[in-house]
């Protein structure tokens, strides 16, 4: 059966995966049986039973027992699945207490971490495998919602509140995250990684920012990249000039760029580090104030990365 | 084709044809615009549901077009064939046209109108003059949709959620203003035929006595009567929190925005059962008349209908099981949804038990009726993964509900719409539409329906989400297996509505009761005088009696 | 089902008079007058429910917002004047009252009683709207105003959004309500006129029956108002 599984569902990240699935190709199998209760008959007594002039039809009104039978087995039924259900469930609401706490900040179009050490990221999330995990989580604008596919978990989050979600990840490697609360232009672009690795690489990352990026050291342009992608730079910025979102990277570091207040400015590293921290301070002509801050997300390294990536595009 | 078993309840005989009906009376552009006649006000909501239909379909091809290519192109262009936002406003508009102006007035307004007081024996409605006034309600709000649409359109979702509806651009404020005169338009259609149900019935004609297309548009109009004003007011809320900030659902004014989804879906799911039980009730007719077979379990599919109408009021929160509600909520409705499962699964056995040792003849309406057999069992049944909360969790919110609900809805509902449409053509138009082309459409329609929608469980389960203009590759396949269905769906919806066109220009020929049917719509012409009936009729026997006369 | 068949009287057409069916009220689908008339309270009765639960979305978020500002609520029931509150209740019983009259005479064939309870019944609606108006006047000038407009100064948390959320419902209900007064008004006005053309009598007095009706659940709805915005202080 894992086959089938496997065409059905994602990939399985978390503990809860497996009851989940579980569950659900319970739920399929019985739904292939009782479908094929109702469809099997409908096509067969339309066959079976076919006009034939002259035949008199039995009067058979009702059959109060029958009656009885359909309607108690499928609430019988019904109050199985509810419960088994609602296990689950109760598993997916009560954190476990040890859980380490991970606040996430939603904002059109862009998720913002912030783990216990005070270290924040944009983007993608670090998370030490086999070890359950808490997101406290609020929105800054409108309602968002935090789906990660492999992991089974999935939650609204709300501003001007805070709500809970956790998983416990099994899987190394990068899942992803999707928004599954429409929130406007940039919904289908809000995504995010879920990147699953050792105790000790995240610790590592929690205290460096992790160490990846020393392999880019003679090419922080492609370093630029990948940040340009992990961070969710890439929902609002093109990289090759076409229209999006926001300004098109394409061609604009060292040259002079009007902005609505009428002036123009020089795009340098200063410019870019405004932007990354007080994105409103100058909008480009031509685009709206819709750039979330990323002030306290991007460590230097990135930054120079971004830089390079961005000097590499003349 | 002839049916020779003359029997109790259906009279097949031949009444001499009236040479004036109801639509050619009287002529001209007042005598419709003003007329009274339940009769020709059910036609001029068919022509205005049907162009709903059609606008609205015209967005979701749109919709299926752009999600073929994860670059929204065509044909190697370079340009998307829409935008983002535009195709925000595509979904919004497909959703909220559809939802209400076709599906929830379709049935009542258009076929119920038609039919319903003939099957009570009834001259009209209770309330002629209050039915006139729905309609131009129905054609007031959607003028004011379409003047939205025109002024930019809004790009909430048809579930208008806040705070971004409260503080997204766009005339939202006019497209709630239009929902809201949509909404009276419905209660008064709901208030008429509760009125017309308890006060109109011929002599001998009981409670059990109904066919039980009444018992489902009864049940629909308390629905319509008890869930659509706090709709109302839910609006009101949300177009005074955008014109004066007043601060009950936007968390910077001091609001809660899952409060809004409370009175919102209050409303709105029971309104999914004012959509599903007239079309359950077609159904119910449908099945009898072909089989030739009294129906089996009357009195338990007229509870049932009533009970789907009560029930429906206490389950709504399981549209928010992850949108941030209570625990104690979420299990609550949960298990209350569980329940709300029985009474629908009861029907199906009960058709089934109908379709049994019956007589089954395959014309165009029964064919659409076992299509909703199956597509209705699937919708229905993919609910029960939607009520389990921990594979809720995973699927809510993806492309799981969206084949859900348009399983349930279209599948369901627009399935039995067009069942019906064929049922009573003849009496409300005196021709019979060719049954070639209708029996081809029909496994057309439900071939394209499960390619296209089928489909989108897995994209849900996989994980999907809605609403989403951009998709990882890996779905790309599927998605456009799901685009090629959406254009067998047209072809066949293009097809059925060439052929019923094409029927009006045959001669008024069909015969009063073309199908053997035993209620009291096919004891008048085809189609009907202005007042009906030409004498009162009594009701001395039990509604779908097959048994024959004595002596045949 | 077989069919047996009744004679009714002929007719052609639609339309309320001339049918040869005795009353010139007597629509043609109904079979008696009392069959009309037992619809018609049936149907206003089904309206009237309608209306409950346009209210009763109002009154439940009311009562949400209550909860989760207890304090700004309780100090802005202080601004609303109880006496005024007292005086619209008084008034609107007594209109019920004098409407109940109205139905009475018109059953009872008495043109002037029941215009003349009719008019008292539209003085009393009045008579509400002029206390409405100098209510509402105040709050103007004091700035207790709803949502954003809101700029009363003197509140003990100000810079809370509970103080123009109360008064954004307070105006949203009792607005909605005064609103469904004036319609009264309307009503009863065209009632007025009828009646003083004597269309009523014993044997059709159904629209001035339904008036009251309606008139009499603005007044129970009042009668809910009142005390969740006056007596709670």
């Amino acid at each position: 059966m894992g086959w089938l599984t496997r065409i059905m569902m994602p990939p399985q990240g978390s503990t809860f995966a497996g009851e989940v699935d579980t569950v659900y190709m319970a739920l399929f199998w019985l739904s292939v049986v009782l479908f094929l209760g109702i469809a099997v008959p409908a096509l067969y007594f339309a066959w079976r039973y076919r006009y034939r002039a002259g035949r008199v039809t039995p009067h058979v009104t009702h059959n109060t027992t029958l009656e009885i039978v359909w309607s108690v087995l499928p609430l019988l039924l019904c109050v199985g699945i509810f419960f088994w259900g609602l296990k689950g469930w109760m598993e997916y609401s009560v954190a476990p207490g040890e859980a380490m706490e991970i606040q996430i900040t939603a904002r059109k179009w862009n998720w913002a971490f912030e783990y216990p050490d005070g270290s924040r990221d944009a983007g993608t999330l670090h998370v030490p495998v086999n070890k359950p995990v808490k997101f406290i989580m609020t929105s800054e604008d409108v309602i968002h919602d935090f789906f990660v596919p492999d992991m089974r978990v999935k939650h609204d989050i709300i501003p001007g509140r805070y709500t809970e979600v956790w998983f416990t990840p099994t899987v190394l490697g990068s899942h992803n995250v999707t928004c599954a609360e429409y929130c406007g232009k940039g919904h289908s672009d809000m995504r995010g990684t879920v990147i699953v690795e050792s105790d000790a690489d995240f610790q590592n990352y929690l205290a460096t920012g992790g160490t990846e990026w020393e392999a880019y050291k003679n090419n922080m342009a492609d370093w630029g990249k990948i940040q340009w992608e992990r961070k969710g730079c890439n929902s609002c910025h093109t990289l090759d000039g076409s229209k999006s979102k926001g300004p098109t990277w394409k061609g604009i570091w060292g040259s002079m760029v009007k902005m609505t207040d009428g002036n123009s400015y020089l795009v340098d590293e200063a410019y870019i580090k405004e932007s990354e921290n007080l994105p409103q301070a100058k909008i480009v002509e031509g685009f709206q104030p819709i750039m979330p801050t990323f002030q306290g997300l991007i460590k230097p390294h990135e930054f120079e990365g971004i830089v390079a990536l961005i000097k590499s595009l003349q | 084709m002839e049916y020779q078993v003359l029997t109790m309840g259906a009279k097949t005989g031949s009444l001499p044809r009236p040479r004036k009906n109801y639509l050619n009376e009287s002529h001209g552009f007042m005598s419709w615009a003003g007329t009274l006649d339940h009769k020709r006000i059910g036609i001029m909501y068919l022509v205005g549901v049907l162009t709903a239909f059609l606008l609205g379909g015209m967005f979701a091809l749109l919709i299926r077009l752009t999600l073929l290519t994860p670059t929204h192109t065509l044909f190697g262009s370079k340009t998307p064939l829409i935008t983002a936002e535009q195709y925000n406003r595509v979904f919004t508009l497909h959703g909220a046209i559809m939802v209400f102006l076709f599906i929830i007035p379709a049935i009542p307004a258009s076929l119920g109108n038609f039919v319903l007081p003939l099957m009570l024996g009834a001259k009209d409605v209770a309330f002629p003059r209050l039915n006139l006034a729905s309609f131009y309600l129905w054609v007031t709000g959607a003028a004011m949709a379409i003047l939205a649409m025109v002024l930019g359109a809004v790009d909430t979702g048809w579930t208008f959620y806040t705070p971004y509806s409260t503080t997204t651009d766009g005339p939202v404020t006019l497209m709630t203003a239009a929902v809201f005169v949509l909404g009276f338009s419905s209660i008064f259609t709901g208030l008429n035929f509760i009125a017309t149900t308890h006060k109109l019935r011929a002599p001998g004609m009981g409670w059990f006595d109904m066919p039980l297309f009444i018992w489902g548009i009864y049940s629909t109009g308390l629905i319509q009567v008890l869930a659509t004003p706090v709709l109302g007011i839910t609006l009101v809320l949300l177009m005074l929190e955008r014109g004066f900030g007043i601060g009950i659902f936007d968390p910077r004014i001091g609001g809660d925005p899952v409060l809004f989804q409370h009175f919102f879906w209050f409303y709105s799911h029971p309104a999914v059962y004012i959509m599903i039980l007239p079309g359950m009730a077609i159904i119910s007719e449908l099945i009898p008349t072909f089989s030739h077979k009294t129906i089996f379990g009357y009195r338990a599919i007229a509870y049932s209908s009533v009970s789907l109408a009560l029930v429906s009021f206490i389950v709504w929160g399981h549209h928010m099981f992850v949108a941030g509600q209570s625990q104690l909520a979420t299990v609550v409705f949960s298990a209350l949804t569980f329940l709300v499962a029985i009474p629908s699964g009861v029907k199906v056995f009960n058709w089934l038990g109908t379709m049994y040792q019956g007589n089954i003849s395959l014309e165009t309406p029964m064919c659409y009726a076992i299509s909703f057999l199956i597509l209705f069992a699937i919708g229905g049944l993919t609910g029960i993964f939607l009520g389990t909360l921990s594979t809720d969790v995973h699927l809510t919110d993806t492309y799981f509900v969206v084949a859900h609900f348009h399983y349930v809805m279209m599948g369901g509902t627009v399935t039995a719409f067009l069942g019906g449409l064929h049922y009573w053509w003849p009496k409300m138009t005196g021709r019979m539409p060719s049954e070639t082309w209708g029996r081809t459409a029909c496994v057309l329609y439900t071939v394209g329906f499960n390619m296209t929608f089928l489909t989108q469980f897995f994209l849900g389960s996989k994980g999907m989400p809605r609403r989403y203009y951009n998709y990882l590759d890996q779905f790309q396949p599927l998605h456009a297996f799901s685009t090629v269905g959406s254009w067998v769906i047209g072809l066949s919806l293009f097809m059925t509505l060439a052929y019923l066109l094409a029927s009006l220009r045959k001669p008024m020929d069909a015969p009063d009761n073309p199908w053997g049917g035993t209620t009291l719509e096919w004891q008048c012409s085809s189609p009907p005088i202005m007042h009906n009936f030409e004498e009162q009729p009594v009701v001395e026997r039990d509604p779908y009696d097959y048994r024959p006369v004595k002596g045949t | 089902m077989s069919t047996t068949s009744v004679d009714l009287p002929s007719h052609g057409g639609h339309g309320e008079h001339g049918h040869g069916l005795g009353d010139p009220h007597h629509q043609h689908h109904f079979a008696t007058m009392e069959q009309q008339f037992d619809t018609a309270k049936l149907g206003m009765w089904l309206f009237l429910a309608t209306e409950i639960l346009l209210f009763g979305g109002l009154f439940v978020g009311f009562g949400l917002m209550q909860a989760r500002y207890p304090r700004e609520f309780v100090e802005a029931h202080t601004h609303l004047v109880r006496w005024q509150g007292s005086l619209n209740t008084v008034i609107l019983l007594i209109s019920s009252f004098t409407m109940v009259m109205a139905v009475q005479s018109a059953k009872n064939n008495k043109k002037q009683k029941t215009s003349f309870f009719l008019v008292l019944t539209i003085l009393c609606a009045f008579g509400f709207l002029v206390v409405k108006y100098f209510e509402y006047s105040h709050k103007f000038e004091e700035g207790w105003l709803p949502g954003k407009f809101y700029r009363a100064t003197g509140d003990s948390i100000p810079g809370s959004h509970g103080y123009a959320t109360f008064f954004a419902f307070y105006f949203m209900m009792t607005g909605l309500h005064g609103i469904h007064i004036l319609a009264g008004i309307g009503l009863l006005s065209w009632i007025l006129m009828r009646t003083r053309r004597g269309e009523f009598s014993h044997t059709y007095y159904t629209p001035v029956d339904l008036v009251g009706l309606y008139w009499h659940i603005v007044d129970l709805i009042w009668i809910y108002l009142f005390p969740l915005y006056y007596l709670i202080q």
